[in-house]
Formats: structure tokens, C-alpha cells, sequence
């Protein structure tokens, strides 16, 4: 068990390194480097050479990949190109703020997500589940920026509920944002919803009509003790890993929705930041995007590793 | 086949045979037949559009600002004063072309590259899919951004760009159905005639393994046009004035409580377009037989 979450731990790391050198490369083959971004048009002869000097830019690829990278793990993430702040200062309150819009979708999403899924399975072809499932597939098919639009128009435009956009700054406390997240969070958790909703379905069909669900059947095993006792330890176990993927994919689904509502995340720093070619600054999301993306699928590895009792055994076969 | 036939169309033939076949039954299906209509009519519109058009798409007029439908701009203007109409008809055109370049090239790679891993194997297909893996781990919209961060925008950025990344869970397809086939007897039998690589994948691999890949095609067609107009919506696809669906929404957000048909008609677009095409491809997979698990967009 232990070699085996151990292992799990080395390969996530090793993930978010692979990645690191991605990110540092693509920013390494772009003609310009941090001292043209930062003196822009004075950047030549002697003042270039100097702050070259200055920020360590003389030395070689390898060398400073593992100063960034170095540094970088103890949380210094370098300097932005446009503003003199420190990049960890800049990123920690968007990435509190991501984590929120995240968190509170993901605890909207995930029981919705669960119990229609489950109540689509066991009412399969009837109506609650066409329902349900057409609900998930229009949700799934149009893009997240086109129903957060729709969001707006009818809850802020038409209805006058909630705002449309998000006024409240980057480093506001956490309540002050409500009730502006309200429709960020529905918009999100759409999306999540609809993804997780149609996997919890198909693993729930897939084992209702097992061998052992008709076995337990024929047994006479009643209704409700086969579908809690059979079918659902089976059934959302598999669920753990597309939650993660679904999360993961998520962090994209982030950005168009920071966006859309104006909202002072992590996402919308990025394409800023892409906007002003602040490259250090791009790098320095990229990795932070990584690696929480490494990080919530090791979780979800860990999760069906000790709640599978057939893992387990084998993890401890293994150990 | 007729007699007038010269040998050399018979395989041709064969093949427009088989896809009217496929069109024929695929038009049988209700979900096949509304889809098709839907991408057709689509397509339709994005030849024809320039010739169809009442207005000057990047005409602006200050006397017209958000004004609502009537009898001359049947959809209302913009918040420049510009036809919604005009713009809305010419806003696919970008998007369709860019991904019906980008979707064969993502096919194509990622079908071949497959497939020949899936013959090969050994170390090589090891380390390749490590690297697969490792690149469908982030997710899209911050592998195109990193992409646009370095190269810039543009359709020379985007389309090679769409196209590589893609492809690569095409990769895994054409991997699999690849691997079901490759210890047939048919497939040993050419190799034991003495066919190289590269001919048994045409003659072999690839007509086994064709279904599966125009089926993820038609998939990532409607993947990547949500992909392309949500980068054009985040202001790094198409650049004003050029008429585009994601562009005209991000433009109408600030007034869409005010102006709501200079948001919506765009929407109405892209929307019924990406519906269509997951349609079509639908009624593809249950036509050709193909199995279609649920995938994640990329």
C-alpha cells in the first residue's frame, strides 16, 4: 500500500516537472528574453548587457532552468515583466480566488451530479432520465462561454436576481464576493454537472446489468438493499477518476468563465498576462495550473486506492 | 460495378459507393438526418454568405447603435451600428474553415502515428505514450494559450497549433483499434508476403481502422470549433473587424441586458452548429458500428 501511494507520489512529481521543462522551453525559443520585456524600447548596448547581468541571463539554459525551477519550489516564482511585484505576490490572491469559484462549484456539482446520475441510471429510457441525460448532453455540447452568457441575460438581464460581472478586487475577502459568484458558480458547475452526470449514469448501468446485480436479483435480494449494498460501492468507485479529469478539465473551463464574468482569478490573469506578453508571469500560472491539476488527480488515485478493497489487496500482494 | 468502368476507377468507385451507403443510412436516423441538415445548411451559408449578405459587415454608423430588429436590420445592430444579420450569416466562416483544415491534419497525424505504433510497439510506443499522456494531462485552453503566448495569434498560429494538439488523443484511438487488428491473420499474412511497414498499414491497418477515425474526426470537428471560438471570444482567434460568433459575443456581453438580439443571434449560430455536428457524429458511430465511449474534449 504504501509502496504503491509512494510510487503515485513520484510519478505525479515527475509529471510537474515534465511539464515545468515544456513551459520553460516554449518561453526559452521566443526571440526576446525578460530584459526586453522589462526596458521595451531601451532595450540595447549597454543597459541591455547590464540588466542581462543583473537577472543571471548570460548563463546557460540548463543552468537557469534549474534556478527557475529551484526556486520555484520554495514558492519564488520571480519577478512580473510589467508591474515590480513579486509574481507570488500577484498569483496568491487570483489563486485563492480560483479556489473558491472551484470549491463552491465543485461542492454544488458534485452530490447534484451523483444523485442525477444515479436516479438517470436506475430510471433508464424513462422520462426523468431522457430528461436528465438531453439536460447533460446540451450542457456538454455548447461552450462554457456561450452558456455563461445565457446565464447573464436571464438572471442579471432579464430577471435582475444577481449581477452580471464581478466588481469586487483581487484582494477582497472571501465573503465579499458573494453574491457576484453566485452565477459563476451555477455556469461552472453546469458544465461539471452534465460531465460527472452522464459518467455516474453509464458506470451505474454498466453495473446493474452485471451478472452479480441479476444474480442478487434472482436471489431475492430486495430492490433497495441490491442497489445500495451491489450497485453503488461498484458503481462510483470508478466515478473518483473522471471527477478528477472532469476537475482537471475544469481548470480550463476556469479561464473562459473568469472571463465572462469579469471574475479576479488565476484565469484571467493568465491571458492578461498572455496579452501583455509578460512571459514570465505565463510560465509561472502554467506551472501553478499544473500542478494543481497533478495534485487533484493524485488525490483521486489515493481516494479509489482506499476505498477499493480490490486495489487494496492487491496494493498489499504488491508491498 | 458496370463493364464501362476502366479497373483503375474500381476502387474509387467502391469507396463513393460505400459512402452513400453510409450517408444513406445515417439520413435514416432521425438524430442523423437533423444533423446533417443542420451541417449542411451550415455550410451552405458559410459558401454563400459573401453574395448573400444585405450590409457591409464592418459598416459603422453612429445613428444605428443597439438598435433593435425591424424591417430593414431583421436582426438589429451592434454597438457600432453594424447589421447583426450581415455579421451573423459571415461569423462562421473563419471558424468552419479553420477547423475543417485543422481536423483532417489532427486525423491524419494522429491516425498514422497510431497505427504505427500500435504495428511497431517496443520502446519507441513506450515512451511515446508516456509523452501522449503527459500532454493530455493539461488542459487545452492552457496548452493553446502557452502556444499563442509564444508564437502569437493568428490562423497560421492556430491552425498547425489545433491541428497538433488534436491529434494526439487521436493517437490513442487509432493505437487501440490498431492493436485489435495487428495479430489477425490477415495482417501476419502480409507481413509474412513480405509487405513493408508502410504498405501494410494502407493495405491492412488502415481500412480496419477507418471507421473509428472518421468517427473521432466528426467528434473533435465539434471540439475544436469550441475550442477556436472560445480562444476568438477570449479576443486570440479571429481579429475585428472580421465578423466572427465568439467575437460578437464577447462584444455584445456589456449590453446584452439592453440588447440582447446583438448576443443572441451568434449564439443561436455556434450553438445549433456544434448540436448538428455532435448529431451527425452520433448517428456516424451508430451507422458504422463504432463504439463511442465518453471523452473528455481533449
Amino acid at each position: 500500500m504504501l509502496r504503491m501511494i509512494l510510487r503515485r507520489l513520484l510519478l505525479g512529481a515527475v509529471t510537474v516537472g515534465l511539464v515545468s521543462l515544456i513551459i520553460f522551453t516554449a518561453v526559452e525559443v521566443l526571440p526576446g528574453d525578460a530584459c526586453t520585456a522589462l526596458l521595451k524600447q531601451d532595450a540595447q548596448g549597454q543597459r541591455l548587457t547590464n540588466c542581462r547581468q543583473e537577472l543571471g541571463l548570460e548563463r546557460s539554459a540548463t543552468l537557469r532552468y534549474f534556478d527557475w525551477a529551484s526556486s520555484a519550489l520554495t514558492g519564488d516564482l520571480g519577478f512580473s515583466a510589467h508591474s515590480t511585484k513579486r509574481i507570488s505576490e500577484l498569483v496568491a490572491d487570483r489563486l485563492k480566488n480560483s479556489l473558491l469559484l472551484g470549491i463552491m462549484a465543485l461542492a454544488v456539482g458534485l452530490p447534484l451530479a451523483f444523485l442525477a446520475g444515479i436516479l438517470a441510471a436506475l430510471q433508464r429510457d424513462k422520462w426523468l432520465d431522457l430528461v436528465l441525460s438531453g439536460l447533460a448532453i446540451g450542457a456538454m455540447t455548447i461552450p462554457e462561454f456561450v452558456s455563461a452568457t445565457m446565464l447573464i441575460l436571464v438572471f442579471s438581464g432579464w430577471l435582475g436576481w444577481l449581477p452580471g460581472i464581478v466588481l469586487t478586487p483581487p484582494s477582497a475577502p472571501l465573503h465579499e464576493f458573494f453574491p457576484a459568484i453566485v452565477l459563476p458558480v451555477a455556469a461552472l458547475a453546469m458544465v461539471m454537472t452534465a460531465h460527472i452526470l452522464r459518467t455516474v449514469r453509464s458506470s451505474m448501468i454498466e453495473v446493474l446489468d452485471s451478472d452479480y446485480v441479476r444474480m442478487a436479483t434472482l436471489k431475492g435480494v430486495p430492490y433497495r438493499t441490491m442497489v445500495w449494498r451491489h450497485v453503488l460501492p461498484n458503481a462510483l468507485l470508478p466515478a473518483i477518476n473522471v471527477v478528477a479529469l472532469t476537475v482537471a478539465w475544469l481548470l480550463g473551463g476556469v479561464v473562459v468563465i473568469e472571463m465572462v464574468f469579469n471574475y479576479p482569478g488565476l484565469g484571467r490573469l493568465m491571458i492578461s498576462a498572455i496579452s501583455d506578453r509578460d512571459l514570465a508571469l505565463v510560465q509561472a500560472i502554467a506551472l501553478i495550473v499544473a500542478a494543481v491539476y497533478v495534485l487533484v488527480n493524485l488525490l483521486a488515485d489515493l481516494l479509489t486506492l482506499v476505498a477499493n478493497p480490490r486495489l487494496r489487496t492487491a496494493a498489499r500482494r504488491l508491498s | 460495378m458496370t463493364s464501362s468502368m476502366a479497373p483503375g476507377n474500381a476502387q474509387t468507385s467502391t469507396w463513393m459507393l460505400r459512402l452513400g451507403q453510409t450517408l444513406r443510412a445515417m439520413a435514416s436516423r432521425p438524430s442523423g438526418a437533423i444533423g446533417l441538415a443542420i451541417v449542411l445548411i451550415h455550410l451552405l451559408i458559410a459558401l454563400s454568405s459573401p453574395w448573400l449578405v444585405p450590409f457591409d459587415y464592418k459598416a459603422i454608423s453612429s445613428l444605428l447603435i443597439l438598435s433593435p430588429p425591424d424591417a430593414v436590420h431583421w436582426w438589429g445592430t451592434d454597438h457600432l451600428g453594424r447589421d447583426v444579420f450581415t455579421r451573423t450569416l459571415l461569423g462562421g466562416r473563419e471558424a468552419i474553415l479553420v477547423t475543417l483544415i485543422a481536423t483532417p491534419l489532427a486525423v491524419a497525424w494522429g491516425g498514422f502515428v497510431g497505427i504505427y505504433m500500435g504495428l511497431v510497439g517496443g520502446k519507441l510506443d513506450d515512451v511515446l505514450m508516456r509523452l501522449v499522456d503527459a500532454l493530455l494531462a493539461l488542459p487545452w485552453i492552457l496548452k493553446m494559450l502557452l502556444m499563442i503566448a509564444t508564437f502569437g495569434t493568428g490562423l497560421g498560429v492556430l491552425i498547425p497549433t489545433l491541428a497538433f494538439f488534436y491529434g494526439i488523443p487521436v493517437i490513442r484511438i487509432a493505437r487501440a483499434a490498431a492493436h485489435n487488428v495487428v495479430a489477425r491473420d490477415f495482417v501476419l499474412a502480409a507481413r509474412a508476403r513480405g509487405h513493408g511497414r508502410l504498405s501494410t498499414i494502407g493495405r491492412e491497418l488502415l481500412p480496419n481502422v477507418l471507421d473509428a477515425l472518421l468517427v473521432e474526426g466528426a467528434m473533435r470537428w465539434s471540439w475544436m470549433l469550441l475550442a477556436f471560438s472560445s480562444l476568438s471570444f477570449l479576443g486570440f482567434g479571429v481579429s475585428p473587424p472580421t465578423p466572427d460568433w465568439g467575437l460578437m459575443v464577447a462584444d455584445s456581453r456589456t449590453f446584452l441586458a439592453i440588447a440582447p438580439w446583438s448576443g443572441l443571434y451568434p449564439i443561436a449560430a455556434l450553438s445549433s452548429l456544434i448540436i448538428g455536428i455532435n448529431l451527425t457524429a452520433d448517428a456516424l458511430a451508430k451507422t458504422l458500428g463504432v463504439d463511442r465511449a465518453q471523452k473528455a474534449p481533449i
